[in-house]
């Protein structure tokens, strides 16, 4: 009984937080462009997906700052994270402090300052300045993902590695990168992931003349939003569940 | 070599891209157009359109969490009993992010429609239709909806933390499942608590996306007034004033993490 209730629960939850992509799926098939009417099954928006460049220009954008963002935030941040593990005390209090700000702060008081700080230093609001917001809000995801790891790492391998004649970036690479690496992975998907859905921050960093997903989508919200970008959700959704359906098998038959 | 030189091209990043932009916002706040020192920027948060605006979003936001809360809780429970892998149960919760945020809240616009799939499941069981869309309710309804997952993911940091050891020495010693949960489980659990009470009061208060979209626009926000004086009426300093009264909820928000979560295990990722 008590299993059955907790069973129940669960999938409530779980059908209140898929439904709205199962919506989004179904409507992406919708011959009507009206959201709230359905006139018959077709493909035409995947088809006016292919001829669209404002959509194809923003993917591509999306895509670009997600993957540069958090490959850079990744690097940094793992390089940081190493420098961190060696502070004292009390400078490593501070750092993670700063460090949690960016995550606890409001995305809007954080947009408005980068574009407060962006013009102040005269960078033109564009892709840079984009690039520029994600790697700073990615950095704290991969540096909290990473941190962990490193503290369960031995330090005495890492010696062993240069006693053993080693220079430090090849006893980094051989010996301590192989040990926190599903920490680097996980903070690399995480950054990606809230590159990928981010608004606020594009939003008041973007300028004009670039679009992102987010800021396209926000923009066709009043006149209604081409039911072609729900075509392109549906793909890229559905991609990634294949992705991650792929990358995970091996896992399990391991265990 | 000393290692923690490492963190300083990072520490030089967050210097110049969070320290300074923040700093930013109090030059402009506390100034005038023409760079005189004034309070009016912050004063604004007192005239009726702001302070109302102020109120709705505290109102809103409160009651989102409490909710984000009650349903959080057992389900972080019933997480930490289900035994699958930590990875399985942060991908579910964080897979939708996948589908855009802003496509997923235009969603549920339809779902809650006068005519929409809702309406229509209970006009077919013979209930009287509900008016949600462009109401308060169907605002909270969207922060739940977005900022449910920041609730879970820290409780069930938390919560799988506790051993069963610890719950078996408390059955042990003669304390029923109440007392158990009351005395052992609850009192550990909140690190968890506090840091997903943050991590969703914080966007909910603050947000101006989903009041946007499924308040219609009628609705507005403290984060909407902010948004506007950036996008309409150019106004930063207005924006950057009405910004340090926010920031005043944060801070509060960051010294109750600070307080109860020190080792900050109530992180959510």
């Amino acid at each position: 009984m008590k299993k059955f209730l907790s069973s129940t629960y669960m999938a409530i939850i779980l059908l209140f937080m898929y439904i709205p992509i199962v919506a989004l799926i179904i409507l992406s098939f919708n011959s009507s462009k009206y959201m709230s009417t359905w006139t018959g099954f077709s493909f035409r928006w995947y088809g006016q997906l292919l001829s669209s460049t404002i959509i194809k220009d923003a993917l591509r954008n999306t895509l670009i700052i997600a993957f540069l963002s958090a490959t850079i935030a990744t690097i940094l941040g793992t390089v940081a994270s190493i420098g961190i593990n060696n502070m004292k005390k009390m400078p490593k209090t501070i750092t993670m402090g700063i460090t949690n700000i960016p995550m606890l702060n409001a995305e809007i008081v954080t947009a408005i300052s980068l574009m407060l700080v962006f013009i102040a230093i005269g960078l033109k609001l564009g892709f840079l300045t984009i690039l520029i917001g994600h790697i700073t809000f990615n950095l704290p995801y991969v540096i909290l993902s990473v941190m962990p790891r490193l503290k369960q790492t031995e330090i005495s391998t890492y010696e062993a590695a240069l006693d053993l004649g080693a220079s430090p970036f090849k006893a980094f690479m051989k010996v301590v990168l192989p040990d926190i690496m599903p920490g680097v992975t996980s903070g690399f998907l995480l950054a990606f992931t809230m590159s990928l859905d981010d608004f606020v921050i594009t939003h008041f960093t973007k300028g004009s003349g670039i679009n992102t997903l987010s800021t396209l989508i926000y923009s066709e919200v009043r006149k209604g939003i081409k039911p072609s970008l729900y075509a392109l959700s549906t793909i890229m959704f559905i991609t990634v569940i294949i992705i991650l359906f792929i990358a995970n098998k091996p896992k399990k038959s391991e265990q | 070599m000393n290692r923690k030189f490492l963190s300083f091209p990072y520490l030089i990043w967050m210097a110049g891209f969070t320290l300074i932009p923040l700093l930013l916002i109090f030059y402009y706040g506390l100034t005038d157009r023409a760079g005189g020192f004034t309070l009016d920027n912050v004063k604004a948060i007192s005239s009726p359109e702001c302070i109302q605006a102020l109120l709705r979003s505290l109102k809103l936001s409160c009651i989102s969490t409490v909710i984000c809360l009650i349903l959080a809780y057992p389900l972080a429970m019933i997480l930490k009993h289900s035994k699958s892998r930590n990875s399985f149960i942060v991908f579910i919760f964080i897979l939708p992010m996948w589908m855009n945020f802003l496509l997923r809240t235009m969603a549920w616009q339809v779902l809650l429609d006068k005519n929409g799939v809702i309406n229509n499941i209970l006009s077919f069981i013979g209930l009287p239709s509900l008016n949600m869309i462009n109401t308060t309710s169907a605002i909270v309804f969207g922060m739940v909806y977005n900022f449910l997952p920041f609730m879970v993911l820290p409780m069930y940091n938390v919560l799988s933390k506790i051993s069963d050891d610890t719950i078996e020495a408390a059955h042990d010693l003669g304390a029923n499942a109440f007392q158990t949960f009351i005395k052992v489980i609850l009192p550990l659990s909140v690190p968890g608590i506090v840091s997903g009470i943050t991590m969703v009061f914080v966007p909910a208060l603050t947000t101006f996306v989903i009041s946007d979209i499924l308040g219609g626009g009628m609705i507005l926000l403290i984060g909407n007034v902010i948004e506007q004086e950036f996008t309409f009426s150019n106004n930063w300093n207005l924006g950057s004033g009405l910004s340090l009264v926010l920031m005043i909820f944060i801070i509060i928000s960051m010294i109750m993490i600070a307080i109860f979560d020190k080792d900050g295990e109530g992180t959510v990722f």
